[in-house]
């Protein structure tokens, strides 16, 4: 099948300043597709050049089979976006809003059975300057959605949703997904791409450094697994060195810290207390997520 | 299509100014409080007695009313535009397939509603309280009035783009307007001023707008004055034409 988004050899710069670098990669049809990166690292001006907002200074862009720069008016019919930083008109109304872009489009969704979807029902003759900045922020993604976009980009979608909102937010993505319809999004919550999406792009100084689905991307950046255990037994130690794929074990009082790496790990480590009768008061595993990937791939230090 | 999202914006960007604690206070009523103020404290001297004072209620106060309502406008797309771009609505706008110039002409379309609109509640409120005897076409000093508001809202773009933050568009606009209005013939005739400055009032959009208007109102045939309205209609084609190429979206 043809893919929703096909990216290659993506730069753009802004003055001096190079925000894209040389970016390449595809968007399968009907796949959720995240997009993370520090602050700077060029997701929303990639973002940007795909909806034919900006124009790349090199490189083609083919989306949903049409160039995103030349097409503008007829790709616009077909996606819904959600811009990172965007306001409406101070004093429109939530109700207005919706009939205004719901006019905009040859094809509609439902306005009033999104703005319930999104908890905005009650909010519908409410300014835009008097929301909240989640209720804002929900606005914003119902008017992503108004035309039924085949494909949907979603630049931060959760920035400043409490838990709940996040959640229903989700489930709504998922939504999208279940219908056959593509999602394209940006987020610096690990957890969420975690949970959402199918495969994720890590973007850094404007390159894309590594792709694929959140579990692979832990697994082969980050193989190591960490057990933390408490017991009083002192020669419990001594006994975990036997054990091959333990490579470090660090003893902080009763409670004892080993890293190791390989699958078989966690079992090793259950097999050797069993055997040796080590009584345990406490037993926890640590699995490096998609987090532990980022920080190891673009450091730990703040990013201008 | 299109056509259906221009009069949408429209209407709502309308009723968005409106809602503007000094939208309608501002742009509607205090011209028209102006206006009947200044009519009848000039109208309060007998007209034979002072002919100045008589042909100013005639011809100068509508005229000058009407431009002060022009400029008004304009000074206050000015703002929008920038207030617009600065909080990222003109971007949010353009990211839906509204054409760019839809967005903009729908601004344009709300001050010349909103400036007939004045128009007409100051002719009515100035017929009742104030005795001009009006046998002027007010639909054709109207139609002038309009056609100078989109001219000159040209011009207003063009200031919109050139002015960095929507802190000093209002401002740096009325200290481009407010001379502007001083030379355009509206105070003293332009035959009346040094040489020097005529020549910098027949460069002025306004100025053409002024004859335009006080022929109209005069009376005079349209044809008259086919030459100022030659002259709006270059003024919009120069600075919609400067405009296209630096207009800043965001
Ligand atoms: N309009 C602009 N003019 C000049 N420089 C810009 C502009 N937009 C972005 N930049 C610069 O381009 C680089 C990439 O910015 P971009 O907004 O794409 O990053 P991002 O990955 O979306 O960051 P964030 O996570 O903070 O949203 C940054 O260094 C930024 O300063
Ligand atoms: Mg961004």
């Amino acid at each position: 099948m043809r893919p929703a988004i096909q990216v290659s050899g993506l730069s753009k710069s802004y003055g001096d300043t190079v925000a894209v670098n040389g970016v390449s990669f595809e968007v399968s049809d009907g796949e959720i597709f995240g997009l993370i990166g520090p602050n700077g690292a060029g997701k929303t001006t990639t973002m940007e050049c795909i909806e034919g907002m900006r124009r790349p200074d090199k490189g083609t862009i083919s989306v949903l089979g049409l160039d995103p720069f030349r097409n503008v008016y007829e790709l616009q019919e077909r996606i819904g976006v959600q811009l990172q930083q965007a306001q409406l008109q101070k004093r429109i109304k939530v109700w207005e809003a919706v009939d205004l872009w719901a006019s905009l489009y040859r094809k509609k969704a439902v306005g009033e059975r999104l703005l319930e979807q999104l908890g905005l029902s009650e909010k519908r003759n409410t300014w835009f300057m008097n929301l909240s900045g989640g209720q804002k922020q929900r606005l914003f993604i119902a008017l992503a959605l108004i035309n039924d976009p085949e494909l949907v980009f979603l630049d931060e979608l959760t920035t400043g949703l409490d838990p709940q909102a996040r959640h229903t937010i989700w489930d709504l993505v998922r939504g999208i997904r279940e219908r056959g319809k593509t999602v394209f999004l940006t987020t610096h919550l690990m957890e969420e791409a975690e949970r959402l999406c199918d495969r994720v792009a890590i973007l850094e100084h404007g390159r894309i450094i590594d792709i694929g689905s959140p579990e692979s991307l832990v697994k082969r950046h980050c193989p190591e697994r960490t057990v933390v255990l408490v017991t009083t037994d002192a020669t419990a130690a001594e006994r975990f060195r036997t054990i091959v794929c333990v490579d470090t074990i660090t003893c902080l009082d009763t409670e004892i810290t080993l890293r190791g790496h390989g699958d078989d790990f966690v079992t090793e480590v259950i097999q050797c207390l069993s055997e040796s009768g080590i009584r345990v008061t406490d037993f926890r595993t640590i699995l490096p997520n998609l987090e532990d990937v980022f920080l190891k791939l673009t450091g730990r230090s703040i990013r201008d | 299509m299109m056509l259906r999202g221009l009069w949408k914006l429209t209407w709502i960007e309308t009723k968005i100014f409106l809602r503007e604690p000094l939208g309608a206070l501002g742009t509607i009523a205090i011209p028209v409080l102006v206006f009947l103020l200044l009519g009848r404290m000039v109208g309060h001297a007998p007209p034979s007695a002072n002919p100045a004072s008589s042909s100013f209620l005639a011809v100068g106060l509508p005229v000058m009313a009407a431009v002060l309502i022009a400029v008004g406008s304009v000074l206050s797309l000015v703002a929008i535009i920038s207030i617009y771009r600065e909080g990222g609505i003109l971007k949010r706008l353009r990211a839906t397939p509204l054409r760019p110039y839809t967005i903009l002409a729908a601004q344009v379309i709300v001050k010349l509603l909103l400036s007939a609109a004045t128009l007409l509640l100051m002719v009515l409120a100035g017929k009742r309280y104030y005795p001009v005897d009006i046998h002027v076409s007010l639909v054709g000093f109207t139609i002038g009035l309009l056609i100078s508001i989109w001219s000159i809202s040209s011009l207003g773009f063009l200031i919109a783009s050139l002015v960095p933050t929507a802190r000093f568009a209002q401002p740096i606009g009325s200290l481009i307007m407010y001379p502007m209005m001083s030379l355009s013939g509206l105070f003293f005739p332009v035959a009346a001023l040094p040489p020097a400055l005529q020549a910098v009032s027949r460069v002025l959009p306004l100025t053409y707008m002024v004859s335009l208007l006080e022929g109209i109102w005069k009376g005079d045939p349209w044809w008259t004055h086919g030459s100022d309205i030659a002259v709006l209609v270059a003024i919009f084609a120069v600075c919609t034409a400067i405009s296209t190429k630096v207009f800043r979206w965001e």
